[in-house]
């Protein structure tokens, strides 16, 4: 049995189960609008929480937020569930199934099998959709990957009840009712806000476009701090979040803009395709970010950037998001 | 970022037709649109840097364990990037008992159903979780 899901690829797992999950409800919504109206754009550096020694650095809400917000934005209502016992999660899983409904999941990628091996870190907010199963094999749509995959009862009660920090217990969560008519026009408004709040006025110096600073302040002094092993895995490790798979390009900004130009369509507001332009132009300062900064921790080439010019790259970064985000909270229908 | 330039640098880690980088870049028009990647440099370094630091730790755990200072389990422990903790969470043996595996004299004395609840972890034979051999000639994550 095969539900008629159609897969699509998406830059970002929870982007793309939102959206899959849609168009099999006929809300055919793009990658980018889902996470604008999801408010997906955010930044937070967190020394004092570390994941393997280093530091957290995040261009993302917490996972869950974003098609938690996207649905209710829309007026669909959602069922999410949370277990205990692995067979009991997986026999209501099957339920839904035979109903006809895909089911969307949190799960661990360690023991993800066709996850290149390269990729499977302990990490355990990724989300896939099941829509099918025969015999004993499930069919899988996991947004990052091109075609649709399989897995075993035993493989996907495995990544289900992966361990670790953030333990998926087995959640699980569907669409139960989609209203005759949406918002969207409302929903976008609502998600530009949010973005906006989130990365100009949360009174703590970690996120938005202060935590951006508060990176860029600390950074300057990590070789010295640090020493240069240390301060390289710490560079080494901004740079994965910013560019790892799932963030279509420079930590989600690439993503954002093409949001801005699909909302100005949308909205009928012409100078958001402006915004979008601005957005372009700070997702391509992340890349050059990158790409200095791993010159910096490889020492080679004369282009080797010292932490200082990459502190300074960042607070200009800063100063463009936050006139952004400035213009954006303006908005409105 | 224009579709031009959306970089192709190919280093082993993604893979065609299989998964991809999914990238958002403009083209002529200045319209977004979807492309597929199979690397950055800059991204395959930051990648590479992390396995090395995994690789060194394992490395190191593997010498430890051929002069017969630690158990196999100590390396495979390593290898999948475990501390005691999580092992545990895995296994559901105790951490103190986990401790206690890690040294040889008591590893190899254990009884099989142990034994096999590790060796089901590690994706491993029994025989391969015993075999010091199979230590010897595992690869680090910047060969495979």
């Amino acid at each position: 049995m095969k539900i008629n899901l159609q897969h699509k690829q998406a830059a970002h797992c929870e982007n793309g189960v939102t959206s899959n999950l849609l168009h099999f409800y006929n809300i055919p919504l793009s990658e980018p609008m889902v996470f604008g109206i999801g408010a997906g754009l955010f930044f937070s550096h967190m020394p004092f929480i570390k994941l393997n020694f280093i530091p957290v650095t995040s261009f993302r809400p917490l996972p869950g937020f974003i098609f938690k917000r996207v649905t209710r934005r829309l007026g669909i209502k959602t069922k999410r569930f949370k277990y205990s016992n692995p067979q009991q999660a997986m026999n209501e899983m099957d339920l839904l199934l035979e109903k006809g409904i895909p089911v969307g999941m949190l799960v661990g990628v360690f023991y993800l099998s066709y996850f290149p091996q390269e990729f499977r870190f302990h990490f355990n907010a990724h989300n896939l959709v099941v829509f099918g199963k025969e015999n004993n094999t499930y069919f899988i749509s996991d947004p990052v990957m091109e075609n649709v995959e399989t897995l075993t009862y035993d493989e996907l009660a495995k990544v289900r009840f992966a361990k670790g920090t953030y333990p998926p217990k087995g959640r699980m969560y569907y669409i139960s009712e989609v209203p005759e008519k949406i918002d969207l026009k409302g929903a976008i408004v609502k998600g530009i806000k949010q973005a906006s709040k989130d990365m100009l006025t949360i009174p703590i110096p970690m996120f938005g476009v202060k935590g951006i600073r508060f990176m860029a302040k600390r950074l300057k002094r990590w070789p010295e701090k640090l020493g240069e092993k240390k301060a390289a895995l710490y560079l080494g490790q901004v740079i994965r979040m910013l560019e790892e798979i799932g963030t279509g390009g420079a930590g989600f900004r690439f993503i954002y803009a093409a949001f801005l130009q699909e909302a100005a369509g949308v909205l009928e507001q012409p100078w958001l395709l402006e915004v979008s332009k601005e957005m372009t132009i700070v997702g391509d300062k992340w890349r050059e970010f990158a790409y200095l900064a791993a010159r910096t921790f490889k020492k080679r080439g004369t282009e080797t950037a010292t932490y200082e010019q990459l502190s300074e790259l960042l607070m200009i970064i800063a100063n463009q998001e936050e006139e952004i985000f400035k213009k954006l909270k303006k908005i409105s229908l | 970022m224009k579709i031009k330039d959306v970089p192709q640098d190919d280093d082993g880690f993604l893979q065609e037709g299989k998964v991809r980088d999914l990238c958002y870049a403009i083209d002529e028009d200045g319209n977004y649109k979807q492309v597929l990647s199979i690397g950055w440099n800059p991204k395959n370094e930051a990648m590479k840097l992390a396995l090395q630091l995994v690789d060194e730790q394992v490395e190191n755990t593997k010498q430890a364990v051929i002069e017969g200072k630690l158990s196999p389990l100590a390396y495979y422990m390593g290898k999948n990037m475990m501390d005691v903790k999580l092992l545990s969470q895995y296994t559901g043996i105790p951490k103190r008992k986990i401790r206690k595996h890690l040294n040889p004299n008591v590893f190899f004395k254990l009884k099989p159903s142990l034994i096999e609840q590790y060796a089901k972890i590690f994706n491993l034979s029994i025989q391969d979780l015993l075999n010091i051999e199979s230590v010897k000639i595992s690869k680090p994550f910047n060969e495979e």
